[in-house]
């Protein structure tokens, strides 16, 4: 996971796939639509694998009934942060699921510089790993 | 790109695309018939609003026959306004028409959202954008009516929201042509007025359908097909005294057409009970659903024209 294969970000659904397309992308809001699943735009420039929160970008969307009004939101969103992660979740609120049922990312900036492989020593021979971005060295506006 | 030769950019359109298309088959398979039939069964009167919805099905279909064929058949801009009195049916018409449309594949889901000043203009500023795009995501792929547009513009007081919301629905109308059909509806006047200040809004809607009053035939007719749907009936004197009603009640203000009508019914439908309540005893289904001469002669319409006379 940490190894940025293709200097690409593999996190969520479709990750090692080529990008999705607004076509492909319609397609799989219209899956999560069919099924009743509401669904919320994020977005990020801090890519660690531990992030588990992105900034939501609008409100999650429930009761829509096509995926034109969600795609309109996601180029909406590309526009305001173009070299931002975006990512596309859809939440299934079910009894028993509560939890999102699909997440994958819709727009990725053009250069992934990936992640670092930190070590730190501890007492006796032991070491601890943990890994940061590269990108995440540099103030919150500069990054990407 | 103008001229109505086979699209280059569509690759093997030339080839693929065969001479001839069936008109009628794409009628048959969308059953576009069947809609228009069922809203000349279950609407009284309404010449022209049918004749015009005839025309945009038989449009739609043509159009699907050239693109079929690989002619140029641009997005047709299909955004209407109703206008006439209360009660004359807009919104029942507007359902139709988001059934039609979806059979036609020209929407895609084929729902109405129906929305008035309230849902699309905030309250404070900032308040207005999100409301009004949170409703036109909803009426993406469908119909969003708008119920007495003339509301959205306020023209005594120039820093309404209202021209805002008016703004947003005027980009979306014209940039996602395909993705959503806007129906705005009103009364005659107000909506002249509410175009004549607003042309973008009247330039960018193709169908403006004029819904006529009904005839008290019509009324009449309107009123049986309303109680054979709640399973009741007339009997003869009911019905007499019911044409008279209508008659008066047609020259007496607030008249809302069918919506008066089915106003009146309820209130016989109240007095039908109230009667047979005071009877009291064995009653069977006959008269349970039997609406008599003396439940429609009980009305407040033909006591006051008698105090009049």
């Amino acid at each position: 996971m940490m190894t940025n294969i293709g200097s690409r970000l593999t996190q969520g659904q479709f990750s090692f796939l080529p990008d999705l397309t607004d076509v492909q992308i319609t397609a799989q809001i219209n899956y999560a639509l069919e099924r009743g699943w509401a669904i919320g735009i994020e977005y990020t420039d801090d890519p660690h694998p531990r992030n588990t929160y992105w900034e939501m970008y609008g409100n999650p969307m429930f009761d829509l009934k096509d995926p034109a009004g969600i795609l309109k939101e996601i180029n909406d969103c590309r526009k305001a942060f173009p070299r931002h992660y975006i990512r596309v979740t859809a939440f299934d609120a079910t009894r028993g699921w509560e939890t999102p049922r699909m997440s994958y990312i819709v727009n990725r900036p053009a250069v992934e510089p990936g992640f670092m492989l930190m070590r730190e020593e501890r007492d006796g021979r032991s070491i601890r790993y943990t890994v940061r971005s590269y990108a995440t060295e540099k103030p919150e506006s500069e990054r990407y | 790109m103008s001229s109505p030769s086979p699209l280059p950019s569509d690759s093997g359109a030339r080839v693929d695309a065969p001479a001839s298309i069936d008109l009628a088959a794409i009628l048959r398979e969308a059953r576009v018939t069947d809609a228009l039939e069922q809203l000349d069964r279950e609407l009284v009167g309404l010449i022209p609003v049918k004749t015009r919805l005839r025309e945009i099905a038989a449009f739609l279909a043509v159009e699907k026959a050239r693109s079929g064929l690989g002619m140029v058949s641009g997005a047709p801009s299909l955004h209407m306004s109703f206008t006439g009195n209360p009660g004359t049916g807009k919104t029942t018409v507007a359902q139709r028409i988001a059934e039609i449309l979806h059979r036609l594949g020209f929407v895609r889901k084929g729902h109405l959202i129906s929305v008035t000043r309230d849902d699309l203009v905030g309250q404070y500023i900032g308040h207005t954008a999100p409301k009004t795009k949170e409703v036109l995501k909803r009426a993406m792929g469908g119909v969003l009516f708008i119920d007495e547009a003339y509301y959205l513009y306020r023209p005594e007081n120039e820093r309404d929201y209202g021209q805002e919301a008016i703004e947003i629905l005027l980009q979306v109308m014209e940039n996602q042509r395909d993705d959503l059909v806007v129906i705005l509806a009103g009364y005659k006047d107000r909506m002249d007025t509410f175009f004549r200040s607003n042309p973008g809004f009247s330039s960018r809607i193709a169908h403006h359908i004029d819904f006529p009053d009904y005839s008290a035939d019509e009324l009449g007719q309107i009123a049986e097909g309303m109680l054979q749907r709640m399973q009741y009936h007339f009997d003869a004197a009911a019905k007499q005294a019911f044409d008279e009603y209508i008659k008066r009640r047609q020259s007496l203000p607030h008249f809302a057409n069918a919506r008066s009508i089915r106003n009146a019914l309820d209130r016989a439908r109240l007095r039908q009970a109230s009667r047979l309540c005071r009877i009291a005893g064995k009653v069977d289904a006959e008269a349970l659903s039997t609406i008599t001469g003396e439940d429609i002669r009980a009305s407040r319409v033909f006591a006051e024209s008698s105090r009049s006379d």
